[in-house]
């Protein structure tokens, strides 16, 4: 399997990403060298074997923990928004979105 | 300045953790003065490129306050001693940049857990340390941030040997150690951060099992592999800060586990007669260097010498490890890192059309090289069409690899083998191949998977003149046998006490 410039630059819309050209070319390149070591997966055979997710729970159930729907953290909002690029009034700023 | 000296004729920098901790017990020495020598030793190597932040102000007020809890007869374990943290917590007191341009001039508004964790035990914080962007490498040559001392990004020296990497992802955290610029660092290990480059430094560092420490502000890079972690010169120092560090976060980390805090230390002295070893013969294969080699064949006589048994064992999908790492990982890091889209906290482009062209503008200047190829992978296995052919079948694999740990602690009680095939490569060596440092994490990568402890301990020098890490890796919940085993090799080598020369 390899990938095209159409596949890298669909792939790139999808992650947000802005490449030139030129980084295009070389992702192309890198991106099909890391495939051909991918490759080896495919051949080994995992019927009957569940994913691992926690890695924990290889030895022993990990439950989901949840807790009661109650508002816990104290209002953050200005500290927070004072790394944000652009705000006003409490607010994001982002480019017009709806006309 | 004159090197504050202590009764045991060592100067602050020449002693383990455990041993300055106790000099600040007893008064001997000040938290303040502790911070002073370190902070000195700090500039006059910052050619090293290790530290990222430092607030002297900022270090000397928590000092101060560690003096005052110290005359007031506080005994907490770490207290006046000073660490300095990976760039890749948060931290209210230092600027947090993950390495980044991304999180240029970042300030957290909260601690992550570890870094209060460490804090309530009496820690000073020196600074903030260099490490791969996003902990994303394995050389310490991914780091788009600027080091103390520089106006532009540098890659980490290895203090060992200057032209030479220090490993990664947490080499600042390795290289501060090594060169004794403070007594203990905080990493992260992902699929080797912690323990590669101790091993190419010369210094001991320890992965827990995952979820023992929280991840509640560690900037987040896979998020099911993610695990915090020590690094200092000895095992014993090991054991003290990761018995502070780790502990249930129920509330603020949802993969936390809940098993209680413990001594690691309990058994640091305990014999290590009949202890059995297993060595994977994937691990003691062809490609690992002779000189790295030697070293492990020499400290696993060591071993023998104290009791151990060697076993033969096999972890079949070793080679394995390696793709499937470098799916799941990535996947996590594509998600994670949609978070940086210069909305709510980070860097937005200058010029921009509309909100898409924002984003891909933002994301694009904002991220490097290595950082836009992982996502670019984890985008492409978890999209449509390709899940179940790469992501779902890795998630497979990782249980067969798991398993197969599983299998060889039946025979064995830790398992022993090289932390890298290599020793610490030239700055630039791998040049623009990326699949040369993914290749290179080959022995590391399998325990990350299983999410067992693992550790890397000095264990002698190799080819030209660089350290070599023994990897020790553990059952789960086994960190204090392992701590155990590499003090007990500690006790019987001093690779762990030598010094760069210069430092």
């Amino acid at each position: 399997m390899a990938l095209t410039h159409q596949e890298i630059g669909r792939i790139a819309h999808l992650a947000r990403l802005e490449l030139s050209d030129d980084e295009s070319g070389h992702m192309l390149t890198q991106l099909n060298g890391f495939f051909d070591i991918v490759e080896q997966i495919r051949a080994v055979d995992t019927s009957g074997i569940a994913p691992l997710t926690h890695p924990v729970a290889a030895i022993a159930p990990v439950v989901l923990r949840l807790r009661d729907d109650i508002a816990s953290e104290p209002d953050q909002r200005t500290a927070n928004q004072q790394n944000a690029p652009a705000v006003e009034r409490g607010l994001f700023l982002v480019p017009r979105v709806i006309e | 300045m004159s090197a504050a000296m202590s009764s045991h004729g060592l100067a602050l920098h020449e002693m383990p953790l455990s041993t300055l901790a106790q000099a600040l017990r007893s008064r001997q020495v000040s938290a303040l003065e502790a911070t002073e020598h370190f902070l000195a030793r700090m500039h006059q190597h910052q050619s090293l490129g290790a530290f990222l932040a430092v607030d002297e102000d900022a270090s000397r007020a928590q000092a101060r306050l560690a003096d005052e809890r110290l005359a007031a007869g506080s005994t907490a374990a770490l207290e006046g001693v000073p660490l300095a943290h990976k760039d890749i917590f948060v931290t209210r007191d230092f600027p947090t940049t993950a390495g980044s341009r991304m999180l240029a001039g970042y300030r957290s508004p909260f601690d992550a857990t570890v870094v209060r964790k460490l804090a309530e035990a009496g820690a000073v914080t020196l600074g903030k340390l260099n490490c791969d962007e996003f902990a994303m490498g394995s050389a310490n040559e991914n780091s788009a941030a600027v080091p103390v001392g520089f106006d532009s990004a540098q890659p980490v020296r290895n203090p060992w040997d200057s032209t030479r990497i220090p490993g990664g992802s947490s080499g600042g955290s390795a290289v501060a150690v090594a060169a004794r610029l403070v007594p203990a660092t905080t990493g992260t290990d992902t699929g080797g951060s912690i323990r590669q480059p101790a091993g190419f430094c010369g210094i001991t560092g320890i992965k827990p099992t995952y979820g023992r420490a929280s991840r509640y502000g560690m900037v987040a890079f896979a998020s099911s592999l993610d695990q915090a972690g020590p690094l200092a010169r000895t095992a014993e120092d090991c054991a003290l800060l990761l018995s502070a560090m780790c502990g249930p976060d129920p509330d603020r980390d949802s993969t936390s586990l809940d098993r209680p805090a413990e001594d690691f230390s309990r058994q640091l002295n305990d014999s290590l007669d009949g202890l059995r070893i297993g060595m994977p013969k994937e691990f003691f294969a062809d490609g690992v260097a002779p000189g790295v080699r030697a070293a492990l064949d020499a400290a696993l006589k060591e071993y023998e010498k104290l009791g151990a048994h060697l076993v033969p064992i096999s972890l079949p999908r070793t080679e394995l490890a390696i793709p499937v790492y470098y799916i799941i990982a990535p996947a996590e890091a594509s998600s994670n890192l949609s978070r940086f889209d210069g909305v709510k906290f980070g860097h937005r482009a200058k010029d921009y059309t509309d909100l898409m062209d924002m984003y891909k503008k933002t994301r694009a200047e904002g991220f490097g090289d290595e950082v836009k190829r992982r996502i670019m992978i984890g985008t492409y296995v978890l999209s449509h069409g390709y899940y179940d052919a790469y992501y779902l079948q890795a998630q497979k694999i990782r249980r067969m690899i798991a398993d197969d740990f599983q299998q060889a602690f039946k025979a064995c009680d830790v398992i022993a083998g090289p932390v890298a095939p290599s020793v610490a490569w030239k700055i630039g060596e791998h040049g623009s191949d990326p699949l040369a440092d993914y290749l290179a994490d080959i022995f590391t990568l399998p325990a990350s998977l299983a999410g067992l402890p693992g550790m890397s301990v000095p264990a002698g020098f190799g080819e030209h003149g660089m350290p070599v890490g023994l990897q020790l890796i553990g059952n789960y919940f086994q960190e204090a046998q392992l701590l155990n085993a590499a003090h007990r090799l500690q006790q019987a080598t001093d690779f762990h006490l030598r010094t760069p020369t210069g430092f």
